[in-house]
């Protein structure tokens, strides 16, 4: 097994990411990162008649982008990964459809981008093809419906619940070399340490993303310290000082370079997102806009994002079970070529 | 890591929930809506032909209105995120979860979609409402038999 490091960590020597994009709605383009999107809508609907088609509008556009960016045309791809939020994936199949390539549908909750982005990846260094996109997408209202109420509904939402991004970001990773590299995946098992609170989504996930970051250094034999920033999915104001407790007592310890997509996203002086920003589009859109525009400047060179991801549904937590968790990390560098 | 010590870790790292703010706010903003209320009813009482036994209707018709209008351009769930129980246990806040149901379905269509949902969240309270005016009605009448 060449290419296993440790336990749960794929080594890969030969995946370059080619293009990456991310398409961002009102909210995010009003946050502190909105210069890092390529596309910014001030509409929720995005002129459709439902916020789901909406959803899928913002999906194809990621799609389009990182296409073009790569120059590539549709027929190019070899493998289409995608995932998002809504019952059966439909935001994934439908633009799949539009895409009309071989198409895998994926569901790690908010944890997708970085299970599609290692599916792919794996796919690449396999040899299995040239080309592999993987994307996800979320949309504030629809995720509203599908794990919340209705969206007009007055409800208080307390201190630690978050705010789901809308947006949608994809990634095309390839043979073809680039000076970006996928270096290694880390896959998570899932961790649920009996939090059943739908609105606590940062404690519930905490105990996931830490257990990821051990293994990985375990595994990889890396220090937090090696990368320049490590970044996890949406644990928001809630999550991220508990993943460096957990972390410190298991020796690890985390210092300035580790931040969180949720609270990056949002400006949460300014912006009523409570503990900060969630969904699959919370790490997509920051990884791939953010994250990518840093790697290609030289800003940044080394980074593990952990996606991380609650694996609840409406009808398990009403039943009153707790949530299940799950983190994949990736680490991506810069190599010049 | 035991649950039970996960539960006491996350609870101590986790922010507060401003009970206080809540509590005040929901006081405040609640009462305030009740004065609304009574306003519209003395209106009611002074300009048209109600009387203090019929007044309640017009009165409850009009704040249901108005808390539909505020659900349907979109104020309503700010007051409601702001105000918490003020604004949910009033009259309005029954009307906001009708109309936000209702908005909330209707890409599904009107049928299965508006009818089939719109009491989604008010349903439970017209059934458990029903419910409890049934044992306090049998109570009442238990009562006055002894």
């Amino acid at each position: 097994m060449k290419n296993k490091v440790g336990k749960q960590t794929l080594k890969f020597s030969n995946v370059s990411i080619l293009s990456s994009s991310s398409v961002v709605g009102e909210m995010e383009a009003q946050g502190p990162l909105t210069k890092e999107f390529d596309e910014l809508y001030d509409d929720q609907y995005m002129g459709k008649d439902s916020w789901e088609k909406a959803e899928l509008f913002l999906l194809e556009r990621s799609l389009d982008i990182a296409i073009k960016k790569a120059n590539l045309s549709k027929t190019d791809i070899d493998y289409y990964l995608a995932g998002d939020l809504l019952n059966q994936n439909i935001s994934a199949g439908f633009s799949a459809r539009t895409l009309g390539q071989p198409f895998l549908g994926i569901y790690g909750a908010c944890s997708t981008s970085m299970e599609g982005l290692t599916i792919a990846s794996t796919l690449i260094e396999g040899g299995f093809g040239k080309y592999a996109m993987a994307a996800v997408s979320s949309h504030n209202a629809t995720a509203e419906r599908q794990y919340r109420y209705p969206t007009e509904y007055g409800g208080q939402k307390p201190v630690t619940a978050q705010y789901t991004v809308t947006g949608a970001g994809a990634v095309i990773v390839s043979t073809v070399p680039s000076n970006i590299k996928v270096t290694y995946a880390t896959i998570g098992k899932i961790q649920d340490l009996g939090i059943k609170n739908p609105f606590d989504m940062g404690s519930a996930m905490a105990p996931a993303a830490a257990d990821t970051i051990a293994v990985h250094m375990r595994d990889t034999g890396r220090q937090p310290s090696d990368y320049d920033l490590i970044l996890t999915g949406d644990l928001a104001s809630v999550g991220y000082p508990i993943v460096k407790e957990l972390l410190k007592r298991d020796g690890i310890i985390l210092g300035t370079e580790y931040n969180d997509c949720g609270l990056l996203i949002y400006d949460r002086e300014r912006q009523q997102v409570f503990a900060g920003g969630s969904g699959c589009a919370s790490c997509a859109t920051v990884t791939y806009g953010y994250v990518m525009n840093q790697l290609s400047k030289k800003k940044l060179n080394k980074v593990l994002i952990v996606a991380t991801g609650a694996l609840l549904s409406p009808v398990s937590y009403m039943q009153g079970e707790s949530v299940p968790c799950i983190a994949h990390a990736v680490a991506i560098e810069r190599k010049e070529n | 890591m035991q649950n039970s010590k996960y539960k006491s870790l996350s609870k101590q790292l986790a922010p507060k929930t401003p009970i206080l703010r809540n509590c005040v706010v929901a006081f405040l903003v609640g009462g305030l809506i009740c004065v609304f209320g009574q306003f519209i009813q003395n209106i009611f009482l002074k300009h048209f032909n109600f009387t203090a036994e019929t007044v309640g209707s017009p009165t409850v018709a009009v704040l249901i209105f108005i808390a539909a209008l505020l659900t349907g351009l979109g104020v309503y769930d700010k007051l409601g995120q702001f105000a918490g129980a003020g604004s949910a246990v009033p009259v309005t806040g029954f009307a906001n979860s009708i109309t936000s149901a209702a908005m909330e379905h209707r890409s599904e269509g009107l049928v299965l979609g508006v009818g089939g949902n719109m009491f989604k969240l008010a349903g439970s309270v017209i059934v458990f409402g029903v419910v409890a005016a049934f044992f306090i009605a049998l109570i009442k009448t238990l009562w006055g038999m002894f």
